[in-house]
């Protein structure tokens, strides 16, 4: 009969450790130093920030474009990104939610909202440019009917089912 | 140019984008040869990133062509073959002087606690990725490594990020000789992170997760234990009883917001998002460490708080260590490693898949299809 117990309770209260010999692992112990304590994000530790934010700076990229920034620091970094420019209703947001630090919730759960209220305004966009947006193709499902073609299968019954329980009782709703 | 597009939660398409442009004197523009779909990708395809904006191209490791430099360029020129590391960093600042080039401070002005990377988001510096023909790389004197003749571009792609994050939460964990090492996640970091931890002379790896063939393949692939979290009732109790009661000498939490395993955490970090996604994989590394231990953590959460046993990080006498790789300062060690077959991150990949069936990439990785480890995207400008 098969031992359905959890795998510590097989197991006794012993010293495991592996063998003293590992020449068969390619590499064992070529990068060891047991001088290296502390090790990084300590070791190259210069206290440079001990003299403030001084040092040369590089280039300033042209700001040709609205970037929100830390309020944690004082100026724009000498470069960023430009993915995507602020916009609409979630734009509004994400300014709000620039006022507050990255200590605060309310800097970063109103990005999150943000972040949905954007999803919206896509949808939105690619109608206006005339595109109706592929949610199956978006989703990947195409990956589920070549390697998970049941598990693909049984949530589509199951939204089948739910839509058909929906449209009966609303047409039984509609008769009364 | 053809360009991975974000379109919100679980909903990624490619699209055709206006081709990158530099944008400042130390800008380059890459022509994307190979670029991968990486785990902490999924924190932003399940949009649990903040400021994560409809339109933007993820990817943060890639490898490609130099095609357009700027003015300030000098030390890479077009047509040179270039890994990318997933920081972006100035190579002046004071953090960078100290090579945390994870944690430059010109580069990321949306956020002071993280650096900037490719394709993460708003909060990440707003930069596209690299899932894409072509993206624009800043401080381009800084950041791009060329590849050394000779080398696969499937092992210089894992090169810009797995490898390095692997081999730095071993590297952070101050691993002795001998040590018992208790790795979480048997993803692509916590199978480079267990083959790793040997170079270090650790004398026992184990790892925990609960896919079968991932955890059938990091034995393999780095000779260790692998157990699977869904066989095993209570972790500290495991851990316990096969270290002799003392518990792990050093834990790496190589899973971070995405970890199953325990519900409380899954339904308030991943599906309620009451906290900065699901830290069951920290929880059982504090647990499981030896007194006076060390816990490194490479797996990536939010910015806001999660739930951990901290008390007992403080009554254990605990250190904890955690960074995003600082990958530009490892990859001459790393590259060596490559070159003399100690590392061998090629072998990681399971698939290739041409950049437009992007989407695809996504879920298989994401719902662990088709035992999938780790997807690498081919676009079409590759031409190879």
């Amino acid at each position: 009969m098969e031992d359905k117990r959890p795998l510590e309770d097989t197991i006794p209260f012993e010293n495991n450790r592996g063998p003293a010999d590992h020449s068969h692992i390619k590499g064992w112990g070529i990068d060891a130093d047991p001088k290296n304590d502390p090790t990084y994000p300590m070791k190259k530790r210069t206290n440079g920030e001990h003299e403030g934010y001084t040092w040369e700076r590089p280039t300033q990229q042209p700001v040709n474009m609205e970037v929100l920034y830390s309020i944690e620091r004082p100026n724009m970094t000498a470069v960023f990104g430009t993915a995507a420019p602020l916009r609409g209703l979630s734009g509004a947001i994400r300014r709000m939610a620039y006022k507050r630090s990255e200590n605060e919730y309310s800097h970063w759960l109103p990005l999150i909202l943000a972040d949905r209220v954007d999803v919206v305004e896509g949808v939105i966009d690619d109608f206006k440019h005339g595109k109706i947006p592929n949610i199956f193709a978006e989703k990947g499902y195409v990956a589920d009917w070549h390697h998970n073609k049941s598990g693909l299968l049984a949530r589509v019954a199951i939204l089948a089912g739910i839509t058909a329980a929906v449209v009966m009782l609303a047409r039984s709703n509609s008769r009364d | 140019m053809l360009a991975m597009n974000y379109r919100g939660p679980k909903r990624v398409r490619i699209d055709q984008k206006p081709m990158p442009e530099i944008l400042h004197p130390e800008d380059a523009i890459v022509r994307v040869l190979r670029s991968c779909i990486c785990g902490s990708d999924l924190h932003l395809y399940n949009g649990n990133v903040p400021d994560t904006r409809v339109g933007t191209t993820f990817g943060h490791e890639f490898v490609g062509e130099i095609v357009e430099v700027g003015s300030e360029v000098t030390k890479v020129k077009v047509g040179d073959n270039v890994l990318v590391p997933f920081n972006i960093s100035c190579g002046k600042c004071v953090f960078c002087k100290q090579e945390l080039y994870g944690n430059c401070h010109e580069a990321n002005p949306e956020a002071t606690a993280v650096g900037a990377i490719y394709g993460y988001s708003h909060t990440a510096g707003g930069y596209h990725g690299g899932q894409a023909e072509y993206v624009r790389v800043p401080y381009a004197n800084v950041g791009p490594t060329i590849i050394p003749p000779g080398m696969d571009l499937d092992d210089a792609v894992l090169l810009t990020d797995v490898v390095p994050t692997g081999y730095q939460a071993a590297e952070m964990a101050g691993i002795q000789k001998g040590d018992t090492v208790m790795i979480f996640g048997a993803g692509p970091i916590g199978i480079m992170a267990a083959k790793c931890s040997w170079l270090f002379g650790a004398g026992r790896v184990i790892v925990i997760d609960k896919e079968e063939y991932r955890l059938e393949f990091v034995r393999n692939y780095a000779q260790c234990e692998a157990y699977n979290f869904e066989e095993i009732g209570d972790m500290a109790v495991f851990a316990k009883k096969t270290t002799d009661s003392l518990g792990a000498d050093v834990c790496i939490d190589a899973v971070g917001a995405e970890a199953a395993g325990n519900a409380m955490q899954t339904i308030t970090g991943r599906k309620l998002l009451l906290q900065a996604g699901s830290a069951t994989a920290l929880h059982w590394a504090i647990n499981c460490v030896k007194k006076g231990g060390i816990v490194s953590i490479v797996g990536v959460y939010g910015p806001t708080d999660n739930l951990v046993p901290i008390g007992n990080v403080l009554n254990k006498g605990l250190t904890i260590r955690a960074n995003q790789a600082s990958v530009k300062r490892l990859l001459p060690r790393l590259i060596e490693h490559v070159q003399n077959g100690v590392l061998n991150p090629k072998a990681l990949i399971t698939h290739r898949l041409p950049l437009e069936e992007v989407a695809e990439g996504y879920r298989m990785f994401s719902n662990k299809l088709d035992n999938c480890i780790k997807p690498v995207l081919i676009p079409p400008s590759a031409k190879i």
